[in-house]
This record gives structure tokens, sequence and C-alpha cells, in this order.
């Protein structure tokens, strides 16, 4: 086997190992034994996306061509981690209180939510990550083609093209599986996480590997690799200060603002815990990996021939020397680098893109009808898959069109200033409450702007997008506008020359257009918060509810974070409200609590505009600005106990108006029931007296008279039968005497009992479900079970007044729970009867009446007393009950 | 929050909390200007070489690492927000 071939197996191989690695851990997670999968050591390792295949090839080939200068670029984010006090504190903060999804989002959240400013963020970053990605499928392909040329027998060289076009399809499919299996960017991507964490450990090892196999084994030991350096070209420690210096800054500031970072840094953050470890622990990645980098690049100019290509040093050193297993692990160190960044990028940028574009014209071209269209989470995903795939195709165009040639090796510093431009508005928002919308928008347009006109353009070279006489001359002959010499400052290193423009100019046009404008009060209430997020966590919300229709929130919630997200949601809230069910009152705090609940799935600006579109306009009120404003952080104290206090009265009151009126109800009908009781008794009464004198005073009755007249008294007294055994079963549940007889059986047998004995399928009514799902092992009473099912299926049946009637049976596992859902697509139960169906002798709808009103009830006692509950789930199609039943852990039959 | 309610001198343990905050605040900035002191030596030619610099970088860097070690590992985030003005309980006045 050739060395290409084993290659080329090793790859896929390592490319199944990722596969498996982040399959188990999305599994782990889901099955809740992942807690290791959160610990700061795997955080730490997330955060070694920062160092791309541009660090594993291309430090090396910085250091052969300026030295030491390569280190700034891990210098800068060792001081970010370091001084993590300052920032990053405050930015995990904010970012787990306000649930962002992204740097775009967090921008557009500070400043009021603004979409306008998130479309902005989201096309810098991608017009920014874009060629960064290509540069990784220039480094995959790169280094493939240097292991083929070595290879003797490798007749026909690999196509480059198609191999980053291979790459780029798996990166998209890895991403599209593992990145967006929940739609809230905030629930963590453990999959992806882990795969990124092992691809960690590999690169590192893999560049220590190499860098001991050049110190020890080809310079041999310390002392002569330091002699050589003596001797090499760049042995000289003549370095720029200006670069030195901007170079360090402006890592810090990209380690800060990439989307890539900023997705593992702030949104995949679970505890602050995590930063203090990553505080020492990722610096000393970052020295690790770049601790062999300068004798590995003094080694390779000496040993390489002339011409040799320095970025690939850490792999052809190994080759020349026919070390092809240190050669194999070197390149999947750099596939891991390249591999890793383009994952997190993709998911970042995608994330953006769905959430600050893509949603937000589908909502408006869907006519804005968040309530009545369709499952917007489907549509979220697909979109953000769809995303991942654009993003990805589009860093292969960019590949592709430059030819893989010197323009991209430069990518990773203009990158880096492109994304810097972020910096004043991030900053600015979390630190200056003055920071306003309107200098947001100015700093990064014109920012954006300098950037573009005086490092990404130019960076295509002279002529190719922009004409050579606006490099020689300036724009339109105004020789002040030279890209590279802006404003007259001729001879600075291109890079520090954008860097110090742009950023003068976007820090000058934020800072005036902050002072110069007034922000709208939706931006002082989130820059308040944003700026005091350390101090106080929340300050009360901007909604004025009581016009909102819970309901109709818990459908839309429903369509953007799931069915049982949604539900647990508003049972959560409408509990801590003391009102019992789902439907919680819309009160501001609730609403605050689901638009940032939604703002995981959509982002701020979206999930800001579906909540107002139904509760029907943002009102921040007067007593909003006023608990904002610092002066009054006194008054407000003293308000906010009277405040907490008077929610607490109001709470008990509610609970009590409640009780008051289950029981007015419960009264009237049991004055109903007893009157009902007394006819119920009374017909069978009147028929058997009636016919047993007939039997007995009639003389000449024919035996099928006697036999028919017996047994319509046999049928009346077991009917009256019935109706007694329901209520002495009823008063026995009750007293809590009851019998338990636990039994082991799965529920689809049980459910298919249930069925059978309330009459089956068909004569207009059909049953749906899904078998599949009903392969749960229970250890409970099971006929007591099956009586609680029984009475569902035959209420459904009773009652349900579409034609087909459709019985909708689901059954799902949730935190050690099973939840059986019954819903039928009749017109329900009002919602003014939710309260009173499960009480005794209570019937809805006289019409059809052929029980007395206790099946409800019994089912209730039954459920209370296997350990379980039984309620009305309100938001569905037609009338739904949800019947729930802890179970033992593992007790899942082999599904 | 309001600033009557913040007293003036703390408890020990506080106080020593609270430096341990400022020196987290300090150290990027210290970390930063020894970053730059290579920059002096240019052209000196006692010490101008790759290997000095390349020596001190990793040097720095090590005990960078120790430092934000040592610090971060008795910072605790939680409390320290908060336990400045709830420590008043000794009432030992030490700043």
């Amino acid at each position: 086997m050739t060395v290409l071939n084993l290659l080329i197996l090793v790859c896929l191989l390592y490319v199944v190992l990722l596969f498996a690695v982040a399959f188990a851990a999305d599994r782990a997670a889901r099955l809740g034994r992942g807690s290791w999968l959160r610990s700061s050591v795997v955080y730490t390792l997330s955060l070694s996306i920062y160092c791309t295949a541009w660090t594993f090839y291309g430090a090396v080939g910085f250091a052969a061509r300026s030295g030491l200068e390569f280190v700034t670029i891990y210098l800068g984010p060792t001081l970010v981690m370091v001084g993590w006090w300052w920032t990053l504190r405050r930015l995990v903060r904010v970012g787990r209180s306000q649930r962002i999804t992204s740097i775009a989002d967090l921008i557009s959240s500070r400043y009021g939510k603004s979409n306008l400013l998130a479309v902005l963020v989201t096309v810098l970053a991608v017009v920014a990550t874009t060629p960064y990605i290509a540069l990784q499928l220039q480094s995959v392909t790169l280094s493939f083609a240097a292991f083929a040329a070595t290879d003797p027998e490798a007749t026909t060289l690999p196509d480059m093209q198609s191999t980053a076009l291979w790459v780029a399809v798996g990166l998209a499919l890895f991403t599209i599986l593992f990145g967006t299996r929940n739609l809230d960017a905030n629930e963590r991507h453990h999959g992806v996480v882990m795969a990124i964490a092992l691809e960690a450990v590999v690169k590192l090892f893999a560049l220590l590997a190499v860098g001991v196999f050049v110190v020890w084994g080809l310079s041999g030991g310390i002392g002569p690799t330091l002699d050589r350096i003596e001797t090499s070209p760049i042995a000289r420690f003549d370095v720029s200060g200006s670069r030195w210096v901007g170079l360090t800054l402006l890592s810090a500031m990209a380690f800060l603002t990439l989307p890539r970072m900023f997705q593992v840094l702030v949104v995949e953050n679970e505890a602050d815990e995590h930063l203090r470890t990553a505080a020492w622990a990722f610096p000393t990645y970052l020295m690790l990996m770049s601790l062999f980098v300068v004798p590995i690049a003094v080694v390779g100019l000496d040993m390489m021939p002339n011409g040799a290509n320095p970025d690939l040093f850490v792999l052809t050193l190994p080759l020349m020397e026919g070390r092809d297993g240190l050669a194999i692990l070197s390149f999947l160190g750099g596939f891991s680098s390249a591999t890793s960044m383009v994952i997190v990028a993709a998911i970042a940028l995608s994330t953006m893109v769905s959430n600050h574009v893509v949603m937000p014209l589908w909502l408006h071209y869907s006519g804005m009808a968040a309530v009545v269209s369709g499952d917007v989470r489907t549509v979220a995903l697909m979109a953000r898959r769809l995303s991942i795939a654009g993003v990805l195709f589009l860093g292969y165009v960019y590949f592709r069109l430059s030819g893989g040639g010197t323009a991209l090796a430069a990518i990773g510093l203009i990158a880096f200033v492109g994304v810097a431009q972020f910096l004043p508005a991030l900053m600015g928002g979390l630190f200056w409450r003055g920071a306003t919308r309107t200098g947001a928008l100015a700093g990064l347009v014109l920012g954006a702007a300098v950037w573009l006109y005086c490092l990404f353009l130019p960076s295509f070279g002279p002529s190719a997008i922009l004409p050579q006489t606006v490099f020689d001359h300036g724009l339109w002959g105004q020789s002040w506008l030279r890209p590279r010499a802006l404003f007259g400052a001729e001879g600075m290193d291109p890079v520090i020359h954008a860097l110090m423009w742009s950023m003068l100019l976007n820090i000058s046009a934020f800072i005036l257009g902050s002072l110069l404008s007034f922000p709208r009060p939706l931006e002082r209430l989130q820059g308040a918060q944003f700026v005091n997020s350390l101090d106080n966590p929340g300050t009360p919300g901007g909604w004025s509810g009581g016009m909102a229709q819970s309901e109709d929130l818990l459908i839309m919630a429903q369509r953007i974070m799931g069915a049982r997200e949604a539900q647990t949601l508003f049972s959560a809230a409408a509990q801590r409200q003391g009102v019992a069910g789902y439907l919680p009152e819309p009160s501001p705090d609730f609403l605050q609590e689901l638009e940032r609940a939604l703002a995981g799935s959509v982002g701020a600006a979206t999930a800001h505009a579906m909540v107002g579109q139904i509760v029907g306009g943002a009102a921040v009120s007067v007593e909003d600005l006023m608990a904002v404003a610092d002066e009054t952080a006194q008054i407000m104290e003293y308000s906010s106990q009277l405040e907490a206090k008077s929610q607490e009265l109001a709470r008990t009151a509610r609970q009590l108006r409640q009780a008051n009126e289950t029981l007015t109800q419960i009264s009237v009908q049991k004055d109903g029931f007893l009157s009902q009781i007394s006819h119920e008794l009374r017909t069978p009464m009147t028929s058997i007296r009636a016919f047993s004198e007939i039997l007995r005073d009639t003389q000449d009755l024919t035996p099928e008279e006697q036999n028919k007249y017996a047994a319509i008294i046999h049928d009346e007294t077991v009917r009256l039968t019935r109706l007694l055994d329901d209520l002495l079963d009823l008063s026995v549940l009750e007293n809590g005497q009851v019998e338990l007889n636990i039994q082991t059986g799965t529920l689809k047998a049980l459910l298919d009992r249930s069925v059978r004995a309330a009459g089956g399928d068909g004569n207009g009514f059909r049953i749906r479900r899904t078998r599949a799902s009903e392969q749960v092992e229970l250890t409970t009473d099971l006929d007591r079970l099956a009586q609680v099912f029984i009475n569902l299926i035959s209420n459904a049946r009773k009652y349900c007044d579409a034609k087909p009637a459709v019985l909708t049976i689901r059954a799902t596992i949730s935190d050690g729970q099973l939840v059986v859902d019954f819903v039928d697509n009749g017109s329900g139960i009002p919602t003014d009867k939710h309260a009173v169906i499960f009480e005794k002798f209570s019937r809805i709808g006289q019409t059809k009446a052929s029980g007395a009103g206790l099946g409800l009830a019994i089912c209730r006692e039954i459920m209370e007393r296997l350990g379980g509950d039984i309620s009305y789930l309100p938001g569905q199609e037609g009338a739904a009950f949800r019947v729930t039943l802890p179970l033992a852990p593992g007790r899942m039959a082999a599904a | 929050m309001s600033p009557e309610r913040t007293p003036l001198f703390l408890a020990r343990r506080s106080y020593r909390r609270r430096r341990l905050a400022d020196a987290a605040r300090v150290l990027p900035l210290i970390g930063g200007v020894l970053i730059c002191l290579p920059l002096l030596w240019k052209g000196s030619p006692v010490s101008g070489g790759t290997v000095q610099a390349l020596i001190y970088i990793f040097g720095l860097w090590m005990v960078l690492i120790l430092a934000s070690a040592i610090v971060s590992r008795h910072l605790r985030l939680d409390e320290s927000d908060r336990e400045d003005w709830i420590a008043r309980d000794d009432g030992a006045a030490e700043e």
C-alpha cells in the first residue's frame, strides 16, 4: 500500500471516529449522562478553534519569514484570557441572561433589538469569514498534495479542486448533522463541542510530536537547537514596533469578535466556573502550540531545499526524513485544525444568517402571521441547514476563484481586522450606557468601509478589483485617499495602516454618533441591563400585557420551541403565578421570560417582533425607565419590596378567587347532580317495579314474555349496580383505601387492550397511534391505568363532534416520565370549563349525556394513586388530555 | 446597589477578595507592558537576538499563566460580587 493510500485510509478512519464521538456525546447528553461534557476542560479545549490550519501550518511559515513576530497572534488572546475579570466575565453573564445566540444577536439586542444592526454585522461576518474558510480548504488540499508529491508510485496527482470539494461536502454534512440538532442555539451542541475538543488534543499532540522530533531527533537537543537559531536567517530580533504592538492588540480584539470564537466563548459557555479554568489553561494551550514553531522554522530553512514552501515545513520535514507515521500524524493535526474551525464558523454564521436575514424575511413575506402559519421550527432549522451549506459553498467558490494562490495566505490577518470592527459597538455596549444604535451603526459602517477599501479589496492585488490608478493616485484622483496611504500615512505596514484608520474612524463615529443621538426607550432599557449585568440580573420588562391571549402565545411558542419545551415553560410560569394548568397570566414578567426563551431560538429581534405581534405593541412604560435611572435606585429598592409583597398578595388573591370559583361551580353541580342522580336512580327503579309487578300479578304470561321482562329487570339492575360501583370506586379512591395490584407490561399491550375495551376503531371513529414509541415497559397497576385509558378513549368516541372523528394517541418519555397525550379533532372544551372537568359530577354539554360525570374524576384519583397526573392540555386542535406517569429509571424496553 | 449601602471598610476575608479582583484586573496590563519590553532591546549588541527574546517571551508566558492560575483559583465569582457588603458582620475596619 502506498503512503498516499494509507493516508486516505487513516483520514477516513479519523472522520468516522469524529462522527462516532459526536454521536456518542450527543446521545450521552440526551440521556442525561453527560455531566463531564460540560466540564471546564472540554470548554477550554473547544476554545482551541482559535488555532486553525493557519496556526498549524502558517505559524511556522510566519516565523520563517519574520522571526518571532508570529507569537503576537497568540499573546493577544493570552492577555484577554488572563484579563477575563474585565471583559469575558461580563460578556458571558450578558450572553447567558439575554440568551444570546451570536455576536450579531448581542449587538442587535444591546441597541434596542435592532435588526438592521444584526444584518450589518452578519454581512460583515460572512464577508470576513468566507475567505478564512477558503484558507482552511486550501491548507487541507496543499498538505494532501505535499503527500502526493513525495509518493513515487502515485502516477497522477490528485485533483486539488475535487479534494477541496469533498472536504467541503463532508464538513457541511457533519455540521448539519450535529450543529442543527436543536433549534435553540443556547442549547449546547454537545456532539460538536466534543468533536472539536478531540481535534484540539490531536492537533496539539501532532505539533508537539513534530517539535520533539525536530529538536531531539534532527537537531540533537535544546542546546544545539538554540545554536542553530543563532546562526539562522532569523537570528536577529528586528520586528517593527508598530507591528508587534498592533498585531498583539489585533489578535486580542479578534479573539473576542470572531464569530466562531464568540460561539465557543459565550454561546456554548455554561458556567462562570469554566472561565476560571480557561483563564490559565487556554494560555497554556497557546503557549504549547507556539513552543516549537521557531525551531521547526529554523530547521526547515536549514534542511529543506531553497524555494520550499515554509508553510508546509510541519509536514514536509518528517516526510523528507522518511517518517511517514509522523507525517500522517502531522497531516491529521492540520486536518483537525482546519475542520474544527470550519465547523464552528459555519454554525456561528448560519445562526446569524438564519436568525437575522432569513427568518425576518420569511416572517415578513408570510404576512407576519406567527399565530396561524405553519411550523416555524422546521422553517428555522431548514434555514440554518441551508445557510451552513451556503457558507461552505461560498468558501469553496472563493477557494476556486482565488486559485489557492498567495492572496489566501494573507487572509488571516485581513479577516481579523474585519471582525475587529465589531469591537467598539460590543465593548461600548457593555461598558457605556450612553452608547446608542445610531453610534453603533455609524461606527460599524465607517469602520467596515475603511477595512474594505484599505485592506480587503487591495488584497486581491492591483487591478483585480481596484484599478492601479486608485492605488497610485487615490480615489477620484485624491491622493489623500490612496488605499495604502490614507490621509497621507505613507510607508506603513498595510495591515497596521488599515487597523489604525479603521479603528480610529470606527471609534470616533461610534462615540460621536452616540453623543449626538437620542436613544429609543427600548435601547435605554437594554443598555442599562447590559451595563449593569453584574449587579442586578434583571429589571422590569417592557411588555404591558393584559390584552395578550395566553393560548395564542402558547400556540406560537409551541411552533418555535417545540411542544414539550413550550408546555414546560408555560406550566412552570403558571405554577409560579399560582395558577393551575398550562396557561399563565400574560404578566410583563412572563412575557419578558417568554421573549428571552424565544430569542434563544430565533434571535432577539425576531422574538421581539413575534411577541409584539400577539401582545400588540411593546410599550416601555415610564416606570420602566424610572427603574433604570440611577437616581431612583433608592426608591426602587423600597418599591420593589412593596411590589414583591403586593405580587404575593395578588397571587394569594388569585388562588383564593380560583378556589372560590371552583367551589361555587361544584356546589351548583352538586345540586344538579342530586336531581340527576335521583332521576338516574328513579328511572331504573320505576321500570324494575313495573315489570316485577307484571310478573307477580299477571297469571297467563308466556315463557317468552316472562323471559323478556326478567331480562329488562336484570339490565336495569346492572345499570344501577354500575352507577353505584362508580360512586363506591370513587369514594374508595378518595379515601385512599385502594389496594394497588402492581404488574409489569408494555404500554403497547395496555393501549391495545384499552382500545379494544372501549369499542375499537371504526364507525366513523379512527384512532391514530405511533406503535414504535409505545414500546415502554411499565410497572404499575395496569388494570387501573387501563381504566383511565378506556375512559379517555370512550370519552373521545362519545363527545368528539368531528366527522370523521380522529383520536391521536402519542406516547413520549421526558425527564423519566411517561407522557401519553390523547388528542381528538373535535371542538375541544371551552377555556372556562378547564378548571371543573375533573371535578365529580361535572358534565360538559348536557346533550348526549349517558354517564353521571364521574369518569374523569375517577381517572384523576387513579392517576394520583399511581403517582402520576392527568390534565387538560390547551392549545391543541381539539380536546386533549395528558396522562403522565413516573417511570423507574432504565425502564425502556429495547425499542 | 446604591452607593449609600456599600460600607467603607470591609472584613478581612472580603478585603482579600477585593484586592484579588484588583490583581486580576491589573494582570493583563502588566502582561501587555512586559510583552512590549523586547522592543527596547532592538539593535542592542548584547541582547538583540531572537534566542534571548524567545526565552524571555516564553518565560514571561509561563509566569503569566501561573499568576492567572493563582488569581483565578482564589477568585470565586458569585461571592465576590455580593459578599462585599454582606460581610459587614464582624465590623473589622481594616482598610
